[in-house]
């Protein structure tokens, strides 16, 4: 059984549909990538995922059990965090009580320490800014500090949107070895990137989304030799 | 000076009352950027509420002893937890269905909410003023020239004992860590795990309660209240809110006794009629100079 399981799902934004009927499944331990132009529905797919959209109809197991019409703060206890599209961070708290708040469904003091640890060991950065409001960092910092955030919660599932979004190059690729690091650590990923490039390099498997409907699945290697996800996504003949 | 330092003082009692009715407008649109303008009318209620439950203890007069301390305990709890409850109640009616609709629909709402409460207010009591029992014992203590009355203290101690309380409940627990992300950013706080509907319900039940004791003090100071006594105290409250900076809590309790003590000096050096005159040209000049208001936070939400 996989983890994640998705059948059928419709979403609708008043009498937009932005999903149109979409099924994907997420196996245990693995990175599994979402590609497509915007306004496809890769960021809705996650929304809805996590509860923040409310499907018009289909299914979304998690663990064999149906949470599509849980409230999002439930979901999160079921073990499924997300990183949203703009970071999302709390702008007028410091690092530290961002960090406090991602851990918010847990009790257990001396975890939450050892993750707080683990995360600032990842994001070296985060700890020198620790006691410093989130609205005043860079984009970049505040990507880190949505990642690590959400990793706060010990999800089983972590759900990431555009993680690399407006950062430098060299950013991009320490987020890219980010991911990698997190998922051998055992957290299963459903990541969204417009660099599709980079995401199926990192990705096992990945669907194509196009104007709400699934267009491509596969491989990720098979996706990236595919001739249609090449010329769409990949940025023409390599 | 005497007569500066004795309006000091009746300055700082008015503001404590204002200060205790402009934390919860401030703390309703610190989370769901709403003007509650029913806000008012709880804070009358909490007076309407306070009689009942003086009536109840059979309450008419001044109370001496060892029972005073029950029975202002009893009724200010009570008018807390009753008009807390009415906040609530209003969020769960009113605003919530409303809470993704375009701003104005909400805004007109709790106009409506407010002319409902005074109507329910003008049914229970009439619409004559309504004496209120002097409850504490008031010898005015002298300091020189300028005294003080007991009444005085206990609104200026009881309204910072309820700041001090609420500024560690919203810093330094759990629920007011929740609460200020929800301020901050809705979506983010459900995907933290956070129960916004609780968390929202529970910043009206705290802004309600303080308005509650606000309603107990006001109706102990002025002696009487009447079912549109919430309409002008409101107005200066929530003046008080957005000169400190709405949505700031210190800001409401600042502006509170900034107010406070403005209508205090102009009625003593100018004119009462001119208090709100006064009142008013002084938020104007504030914002101004100064937008978001003396304490307001001008951090972008998004970089």
């Amino acid at each position: 059984m996989a983890l994640l399981e998705v059948e059928n799902l419709v979403a609708r934004y008043g009498r937009i549909t932005a999903l149109d009927g979409i099924a994907l499944t997420v196996e245990q331990g693995e990175i599994v990538t979402l590609i497509g132009a915007n306004g496809a529905g890769k960021t809705t797919t996650l929304r809805t995922i996590s509860g923040l959209v409310r499907p018009a109809a289909g299914t979304i197991r998690f663990d064999g059990r149906d949470i599509s019409k849980l409230a999002p703060n439930d979901i999160v206890r079921a073990g499924i965090s997300h990183s949203p599209e703009g970071r999302h961070v709390f702008p007028r708290m410091t690092v530290r009580e961002n960090l406090e708040l991602g851990a918010y469904t847990r009790t257990a003091k001396s975890e939450i320490a050892e993750d707080t640890e683990q995360v600032l060991g990842i994001f070296p950065r985060l700890r020198e800014r620790y006691e410093q409001k989130a609205g005043t960092m860079s984009g970049g910092e505040q990507q880190m500090l949505a990642i690590a955030r959400a990793m706060m919660s010990r999800p089983r599932l972590l759900l990431l949107d555009e993680p690399s979004l407006g950062l430098s190059p060299i950013l991009v690729q320490t987020i890219f070895g980010v991911i990698r690091d997190i998922n051998a650590r055992g957290t299963t990923v459903l990541l969204i990137e417009q660099n599709a490039r980079q995401a199926l390099a990192v990705a096992a498997r990945g669907y194509v989304l196009e104007v709400g409907r699934i267009a491509h699945s596969g491989a990720a290697a098979e996706l990236s030799a595919s001739e249609a996800v090449r010329a769409a996504y990949l940025g023409g003949a390599a | 000076m005497d007569v500066f330092l004795q309006q000091l003082i009746n300055g700082l009692s008015l503001g404590g009352i204002y200060a205790l009715i402009a934390l919860g407008y401030t703390m309703v649109y610190g989370i769901i950027e709403l003007i509650n303008f029913a806000h008012g009318d709880v804070y009358t209620l909490g007076t309407f509420f306070s009689l009942a439950i003086l009536t109840l203890l059979g309450v008419t007069g001044i109370v001496t002893g060892p029972a005073l301390i029950v029975v202002v305990a009893v009724t200010i709890l009570g008018a807390m937890i009753l008009c807390g409850l009415t906040g609530v109640i209003v969020e769960r009616l009113a605003y919530r269905r409303l809470r993704n609709a375009p701003k104005l629909a909400p805004l007109i709402t709790a106009i409506g909410m407010s002319f409902i409460l005074e109507n329910l207010m003008l049914y229970w009591h009439g619409p004559s003023p309504i004496p209120f029992p002097a409850v504490i014992p008031n010898p005015a203590v002298g300091l020189g020239s300028v005294t003080i009355q007991a009444k005085q203290i206990m609104v200026i101690v009881l309204a910072v004992v309820l700041m001090v309380v609420l500024q560690v409940f919203v810093y330094n627990t759990k629920l007011g860590k929740a609460m200020r992300a929800t301020a901050q950013d809705k979506d983010a706080a459900q995907l933290m795990g956070i129960n916004i509907n609780t968390t929202i319900a529970l910043t009206f039940l705290i802004g309600s309660a303080l308005a509650g004791a606000a309603g107990f003090v006001s109706g102990v100071y002025y002696g009487s209240t009447w079912f549109l006594n919430g309409f002008a105290a409101g107005l200066k409250a929530f003046t008080a809110a957005v000169l400190g900076g709405i949505g700031n809590l210190a800001g409401a309790m600042l502006g509170g006794f900034l107010i406070g003590l403005t209508e205090a000096m102009t009625t003593q050096f100018i004119s009462d009629q001119w208090s709100n005159v006064v009142v008013f040209s002084v938020l104007v000049l504030v914002l101004i100079f100064r937008p978001t208001g003396l304490l307001g936070e001008s951090l972008p939400n998004k970089v």
